[in-house]
């Protein structure tokens, strides 16, 4: 069993890199793109654990250590 | 004073802050590894500035687990003096020791030059006996952009715990003067209690005429008016 967590930049917290991709990206030709914004993907395997008990843990991981609530979300997915 | 310095993997500005502590103020000093389970008898802790855990995930964020932790916060809400520098303050933040958060520079290039720090709030365990209004010192970090939530620093502002900023020469408080985009262009805060502190610039390079400046002295010389 496999989960995703997706740890993304809370709205309205600035994201410097995000913004040098898209002007990056726009000096490229790549026209339109209204926002660019960079987070990060986790992927965990979990072996011998119920699917409730696997994402309890990956919320419990994503809540102590993985984000940080004051500037970051997460949301966890499972394949 | 007895000084604790906490070493972590990574930490690289640890024998700087034993240096200026140990030869050039004559403490009684000693390195605590972060795997220690105990501080033992001491006055004030120290978080140097690095690089813990190669800054994976984000900055301070495994650090702020390593057993030593544990201690350094039980310290902290002893009532203890603690002082975090630059990657220290970044674990003291990671630990909720002290509020928001340091993120990415805003132009996103590593930041290693002096600055322009205006002091803010003199009258504190950190600050006191500082008599000029502007200190200069180096800062070299990657994240060093404070965030806050506005309410946070609003509360920080009241509460005087805003101790560094970010100026011109002149002490101006200057766009052009903040070198990571922090909020406020704050460069340093301490808990409500004023207890514990952290600072993005280095004044443990600081120290000694021969290093460019010696301002940054004067934030140890403070800590020793306490004891």
């Amino acid at each position: 069993m496999k989960a995703q967590i997706h740890i993304t930049l809370k709205p309205g917290i600035l994201d410097p890199q995000g913004q040098t991709i898209q002007h990056a990206l726009a000096t490229l030709g790549f026209s339109g793109i209204e926002d660019v914004r960079v987070g990060k993907l986790i992927e965990m395997s979990f072996e011998g654990h119920s699917a409730e008990r696997a994402r309890a843990l990956a919320e419990a991981a994503c809540q102590k250590l993985l984000a940080n609530p004051v500037i970051e979300n997460y949301s966890v997915s499972f394949e | 004073m007895r000084f604790g310095i906490i070493v972590f993997p990574g930490s690289n500005c640890d024998h700087d802050c034993y240096h200026v502590l140990k030869h050039v103020l004559q403490q009684d000093v000693r390195f605590i590894w972060h795997k220690e389970h105990e501080l033992g008898a001491l006055d004030a802790v120290i978080l140097p500035g690095g690089f813990s855990y190669g800054d994976y995930l984000r900055t301070g964020a495994i650090a702020r687990f390593a057993p030593v932790m544990t201690e350094v916060i039980r310290f902290a809400h002893a009532g203890g003096i603690v002082v975090g520098i630059c990657n220290g303050f970044q674990i003291l933040c990671e630990a909720g020791l002290l509020p928001g958060v340091l993120v990415r520079n805003a132009q996103l290039r590593f930041a290693s030059h002096a600055v322009y720090l205006k002091v803010e709030n003199a009258g504190t365990r950190f600050t006191q006996g500082i008599r000029k209004p502007v200190l200069k010192m180096p800062i070299a970090h990657g994240d060093g952009n404070y965030f806050a939530p506005p309410e946070v620093v609003q509360r920080l502002r009241a509460n005087g715990q805003i101790l560094f900023r970010y100026c011109t020469a002149s002490g101006e408080i200057a766009d052009s003067a903040n070198p990571n985009g922090a909020f406020e262009n704050i460069a340093g805060i301490m808990n409500e209690r004023g207890n514990v502190m952290g600072l993005m610039p280095h004044p443990e390079r600081a120290a000694e005429a021969v290093l460019g400046s010696d301002d940054g002295l004067q934030i140890f010389t403070a800590l020793l008016k306490l004891y």
